[in-house]
């Protein structure tokens, strides 16, 4: 293969590796979207708080005192079973405390409720484990190999693997089962949904405790990558753009999206950056998804927008 | 009022002296009726007279300040709609509450979700074969899919089972609305102005519906509607509210006859 063409997919396929990272992210804000009509501000916090907790489990510290035992040190697995129950209760603690006292309110209010949970949970988890950088390292395999002159990480490719199963099993639970309809029908009509026996109580724990799952799983790719602090809360932004081009209530979208926004930013920084003087991949990807939202406000998978007047 | 001699006088639902208000602004002020099981009552009375806050109580929307409301047999005084829709109580809603973006089929399932097994923390277990879609999970799915199909063909829209109810034209959003309550196989059916915006075609249909339910089913309906022509010619019993009190229950016959009602719909003064 010529050389260009090599480099041209080595792009392609950082940009793929890149979009997975961000759909990652967006995951979490579909899930809550799809289920209330509200978008989660405080995604992005989730994350960094179940990799916050995961660090600090794994290195045996204790909260709020910041000390480190030995023997409070657990295994990889077992940590990530404890901080899922940790994002359940978490769960419990946010349907009890903020959502119960807003039902049948504006998405705008609920919307507003979510910004003030980022902030308080970023504080929280800040006093919990403390606001130095961690390194988190759960064994996730970090070496490099190459396919037809295309060098590629491991962990790259552990990553598409994760997003992957996580996707097939949410698009399924979503598209088949009773839960699925349930969390479809609460987001279109809370009024309706609770008068065909849906307990909107039950049905928001099971999707912020899934959600906070999802936000483990980010953060835990993410916290692998680049260390887990408190920067991490704003790839939340970059999910952004992800979930207009994907859709806001698309969990296909949402992958779809993320890679598009990775493969174009990549792209678009390697062959146009040098042009206009580099530094293209921070604004590129919003970009996009501005120039998306004049053709298609719903995003690629997004259900239609019927409103009769 | 044949009806309600052929299923015996067994009362499916009393309300005792309800008292409901927001703030300042008292809603029902000490209303007691009761219905009568397999049969269709009417609730009517001018706007504000407090006719949908009633249903709201009943299915659990609201929780009255005052009074007792007994469901088969059993005395409730807060009841939560989820609870409410488990014991047999469906509704619809006066402005049309369907979920827009499904189909008309997945809205009538939506519908049977309480049919289906299992609370929804129970279903922790059945949750791997449901979500892999096989063994006894789809059976059931099939199961419920005959029953919504039924409905659909009971209430003559099949050419819309695809169609998502947001596209819909106004008559058939109700139409879909009712199915969906029906799909729940409900003991009481409330309909809070089923045929509010129709025109005579679609008042005459949504009318025939309603008597078919009750007939087909043996569902006891209780609804608001405003078509005094529709209220005397489909239902058993009518009460009628003014200002959140009751002055008038009966025949219909005999309410058109209360001076009270008269009154009320004419816009006498009140001292």
């Amino acid at each position: 293969m010529p050389e260009s063409v090599v480099f041209f997919a080595e792009v392609v396929v950082g940009g793929l590796m890149a979009g997975v990272m961000y759909s990652l992210v967006a995951l979490g804000f579909v899930l809550i979207f799809k289920a209330s009509g509200v978008f989660n501000f405080a995604q992005g916090v989730l994350a960094l708080f179940a990799a916050l907790t995961l660090v600090g489990i794994m290195t045996g510290t204790v909260p709020l005192l910041l000390t480190e035992y030995e023997f409070l040190a657990m295994p990889a697995a077992v940590a990530i079973l404890l901080t899922a129950a940790v994002m359940i209760g978490l769960a419990y603690l946010i349907e009890f405390s903020v959502l119960r006292r807003l039902v049948n309110q504006e998405p705008i209010i609920l919307f507003m409720a979510t910004i003030g949970l980022a902030f308080v949970l970023e504080g929280v988890g800040d006093t919990l484990w403390g606001s130095n950088v961690k390194v988190l390292d759960i064994g996730i395999p970090n070496g490099n190999f190459e396919i037809g002159g295309m060098l590629l990480r491991e962990f790259d490719l552990f990553a598409a693997a994760t997003a992957a199963v996580l996707v097939i099993v949410l698009a399924v639970v979503f598209q088949k089962t009773k839960v699925g309809r349930a969390l479809r029908a609460v987001a279109d009509d809370h009024q309706a949904a609770l008068s065909v026996g849906i307990p909107l109580k039950t049905i928001w724990i099971i999707v912020w405790s899934v959600s906070g799952f999802v936000a483990l799983v980010a953060g835990i790719m993410w916290g692998t990558k680049s260390g887990v602090q408190f920067s991490l809360s704003l790839i939340a932004l970059k999910a952004l753009p992800v979930l207009i081009l994907g859709g806001f209530t698309s969990v296909p979208g949402a992958i779809l999206g993320g890679l598009i926004i990775g493969v174009g930013e990549k792209l678009a920084e390697v062959y146009i950056g040098p042009f206009i003087g580099g530094a293209i991949e921070n604004w590129f990807a919003y970009m996009i998804a501005l120039v998306f939202l004049f053709f298609r406000p719903q995003g690629l998978f997004g259900e239609k927008i019927i409103e009769r007047v | 009022m044949t009806e309600q001699q052929d299923t015996g006088n067994g009362v499916i639902l009393e309300t005792e002296n309800i008292f409901l208000s927001f703030g300042g602004v008292k809603a029902i002020r000490g209303v007691s009726f009761d219905i009568l099981k397999g049969e269709v009552r009417a609730i009517i009375g001018p706007n504000g007279a407090g006719k949908t806050s009633m249903l709201n109580c009943i299915n659990g929307f609201y929780h009255p300040q005052e009074g007792t409301i007994t469901y088969k047999g059993e005395k409730r005084k807060q009841m939560r709609p989820h609870a409410a829709a488990a014991q047999g109580i469906a509704r619809t809603f006066q402005n049309v509450a369907l979920f827009r973006g499904m189909t008309t089929l997945d809205n009538i399932m939506t519908g049977r979700l309480l049919k289906m097994k299992g609370s929804f923390l129970g279903e922790a277990f059945s949750f791997l074969t449901e979500a892999c879609y096989v063994g006894p999970a789809r059976k059931k799915e099939m199961e419920h899919r005959e029953y919504a199909e039924y409905i659909i063909d009971f209430l003559e829209i099949q050419q819309i089972r695809k169609t998502p109810v947001g596209r819909l034209p106004y008559g058939l959003q109700k139409r879909v609305e009712l199915g969906r309550a029906l799909a729940a196989e409900p003991d009481l059916l409330l309909l809070d102005e089923p045929m509010a915006g129709m025109n005579v075609e679609e008042k005459e249909d949504m009318s025939r519906f309603v008597l078919d339910v009750n007939d087909e089913f043996g569902t006891t309906i209780a609804l608001i509607e405003h078509d005094m022509g529709v209220v005397m010619d489909i239902s058993d019993r009518v009460v009628v509210l003014d200002h959140g009190e009751k002055i008038g229950d009966g025949t219909p016959d005999e309410v058109r006859d209360n001076q009270d009602v008269i009154d009320a719909y004419l816009g006498v003064s009140h001292d």
